[in-house]
């Protein structure tokens, strides 16, 4: 009994001690955890150990990392912001976040001249993703486009259009489908948003409003019916992901996919065959007199309001996102920088043989998702209401057109259950 | 006479006072544990409560509950949950039943048969949905090698309810089978003796012996069970995140809870779960007249 009393006591102290390690002593360097989702590259830990160094014993940055799935990254964060949890200091924030995050009061405004060194030289619209109501929330570092990856040995010349995209790719005797995101999940919302963008309207207008101008989003609606209900179909559509996308190109099943840039290095290292044949060209139009307008994804350095060392906090984000930092992040990682003097940079062109200008082009012709707080709910009404995408029938997308805004408008209003 | 009786109904009272002391750290752990969150979500229930609108909290009355019960999402997930709860109870019931029988006759081995039929059921069910799911992935699982098919599993609401509910099953079929052997074993052998000597076949002995006698522990068994399969979460949370209409009932919870961070909403999804799974257990209990206390000696 006594033993277990004094392995008892001995636990708690060891736990008491852990408690209070995290502390703030004055003397040492202050720990900073940084939560930010895992990158296989080993961008996180790199950068992470040359801030901690380059700060001279200001602070120690120690990474926890977050899982892959965006959805598990925000519920793992938001259970912990919402319980007010001191131990996060700096948070990697997807660019949907942002309203959500800094509407509920835990994510701390940039003011002052950290602010302007963290926006110098970012595209525009990447800065419009850090901010909510004017303010800028994080700062930020790498972004992400979508590209129009396709074969070259069965294509001549990329289309412009989806139409075209589909109509060719239908008429190929083999690899005849195109690969999307269209699993019920944020991938899916990514590429109805591009769709929307695209041609020519917008989900949300700026003042939370229901955008979704009739005759565009039918438009948009049709691209996907077309796809999802025609030869250019791969067969597990409503399930796809990135990953699945990125696999059925590289078995040479299909002759035209849209992804993000890690596409290219993983056909390269994986298929090498598909790979030396993969052409990239801008993400394809919906209507054939509006130049496209690409998804945008790509994570923001955010300061936790809760964290017990906000002011090094700041300073340790500034670093983690500065110019050296998205190199890092674009040679280990292939994470497109998010600040776009970096595209002439070697370490870029490397990354990107020959298309690190057209990732240039796509970022800042991108169309961002909405970045209103209700963002989650938003998302899943469109997820809900257009998901499988089989169901819209392309000859007739007035009665899909009216459910999802009636969706998105309840949404808004966070009404109804989703 | 009467000094008697009195002094019985006073050793009565400090017995039941001794016993209400003997209880009373059992029934405070379980108000805290038990009765306190269901109490603060009833609360949070009553209430528009949304994490990432801190400042626009108000008492909501009963309109969340209105919201859920208008809204066609709850019915379908309602129907899909009941629909799983009794496809796979059904099949577990019959499939442990025989499983049982098997175990409790098993001669030699019977350690070693027991505890290979309970692996499933110690496998966490996320990594036996994963494996599920992974068996049955169209291009890259070995199912559809193994049947000669093509079939996109995940991508239909009906062969999507088909893989949910074989992960179901195969995981908790050994909890079902556990629970009817227990009551096998509670039957006396010379009972079939006698049958046998009079002539009864083995479906008769089994009709008229096995299952009457065992009623009180299968009707414990689908009352676990039951309860269990209305709640499933983590198959289908895995497989399809609810894509497809194939959304149980705790998805929906979950959803409003942890995606929308709406704990008003979320709350009232989750009362009315609780509120289900109270009228279940009622049914069993007062309706199949279960006993839970069945085989306590006197009991």
């Amino acid at each position: 009994m006594r033993a277990l009393v004094c392995l008892a006591a001995t636990a708690l102290a060891a736990a008491g001690l852990v408690a209070c390690g995290g502390g703030s002593d004055e003397s040492g360097p202050r720990d900073l955890t940084f939560f930010v989702a895992i990158q296989p590259g080993g961008t996180i830990e790199k950068v992470s150990e040359r801030c901690s160094e380059e700060s001279n014993g200001k602070y120690t940055i120690t990474p926890e990392f977050l899982p892959t799935d965006a959805s598990q990254q925000r519920e793992q964060l938001v259970r912990r912001l919402g319980a007010e949890d001191s131990s996060i200091d700096i948070v990697g924030m997807d660019v949907i976040w942002t309203g959500e995050f800094a509407n509920a009061g835990w994510v701390e405004e940039w003011k002052g001249p950290l602010k302007k060194q963290v926006t110098e030289n970012v595209f525009p619209n990447v800065i419009e993703t850090a901010s909510f109501d004017g303010k800028l929330y994080a700062a930020p570092f790498n972004t992400n486009t979508q590209l129009l990856w396709y074969r070259k040995d069965l294509v001549k010349k990329p289309p412009a259009t989806w139409d075209q995209m589909i109509e060719e790719a239908e008429g190929l005797k083999e690899a005849g489908s195109i690969q999307v995101q269209a699993n019920r999940y944020e991938g899916y919302m990514v590429l109805v948003n591009a769709l929307i963008e695209s041609a020519g309207t917008e989900i949300i207008t700026g003042d939370e409003e229901v955008g979704l101008e009739q005759a565009p989003t039918e438009k948009a609606l049709q691209v996907i019916g077309k796809l999802a209900n025609g030869g250019a179909a791969p067969p597990s559509l409503s399930t796809s992901d990135e990953d699945t996308a990125r696999l059925g190109f590289e078995a040479g099943e299909s002759a035209f996919m849209t992804n993000y840039t890690f596409a290219y290095a993983s056909a390269q290292a994986e298929a090498p065959d598909i790979g030396k044949e993969m052409g990239f060209a801008r993400f394809p139009r919906v209507d054939a007199n509006k130049p496209s307008k690409p998804p945008l994804g790509g994570f923001n350095l955010a300061v936790s309001a809760f964290s017990g060392n906000k002011d090094v906090a700041f300073e340790a984000a500034a670093c983690l996102a500065n110019d050296t930092s998205q190199k890092t992040a674009v040679e280990l990682d292939g994470l497109p920088p998010s600040r776009s003097d970096l595209y002439s940079d070697k370490v870029v062109t490397k990354a990107y043989p020959g298309f690190a200008q057209l990732v240039k082009e796509s970022i800042e012709a991108s169309g961002p998702r909405p970045t209103t707080p209700a963002y989650q709910d938003v998302s899943l009404a469109v997820q809900r209401a257009l998901h499988p995408p089989d169901k819209i029938d392309p000859e007739d997308t007035e009665s899909i057109y009216d459910e999802l805004k009636e969706n998105v408008e309840k949404a808004i209003k966070r009404e109804g259950l989703l | 006479m009467e000094a008697h009786t009195t002094k019985t109904s006073s050793r009565t009272r400090s017995e039941r006072k001794l016993a209400w002391m003997l209880c009373a750290p059992a029934v405070l752990a379980m108000l805290l544990v038990t009765a306190y969150p269901i109490a603060y979500a009833v609360v949070l229930s009553l209430q528009n409560v949304d994490l990432r609108f801190p400042d626009e909290n108000s008492f909501a009355g009963l309109s969340n509950y209105i919201t859920v019960l208008t809204s066609s999402l709850w019915w379908t997930d309602i129907f899909n949950t009941v629909f799983l709860m009794v496809v796979t109870v059904s099949i577990e019931l019959v499939l442990g039943m025989a499983i049982a029988l098997v175990m409790h006759r098993a001669i030699f081995g019977r350690g070693i048969v027991r505890t290979s039929v309970l692996i499933p059921y110690g496998i966490i069910t996320v990594v036996a949905a994963f494996a599920w799911q992974f068996a049955f992935a169209p291009e890259t699982g070995f199912v559809n090698d193994l049947i000669g098919a093509e079939t996109d599993w995940f991508g239909g609401r009906f062969t999507s309810f088909v893989v949910i509910i074989l992960a179901e099953v195969w995981k908790t079929t050994p909890f079902m089978a556990l629970l009817l052997l227990a009551g096998l074993v509670t039957i006396d052998g010379q009972l079939y003796e006698a049958a046998r000597v009079d002539g009864a076949s083995a479906w008769q002995r089994f009709t008229r012996i096995t299952l009457p006698l065992m009623k009180p522990a299968i009707l414990v068994a689908l009352l676990f069970r039951t309860l269990d399969a209305f709640r499933v979460f983590d198959s289908i949370f895995i497989m399809t995140r609810g894509a497809l209409d194939t959304e149980s009932v705790s998805i929906l919870g979950y959803n409003q809870l942890i995606s929308r961070l709406n704990l008003g909403l979320g709350s009232a999804v989750s009362v009315l779960i609780f509120i289900c799974v109270f009228l279940i257990a009622l049914l069993f209990v007062r309706g199949f007249g279960a006993k839970l206390d069945e085989g306590r000696p006197g009991g």
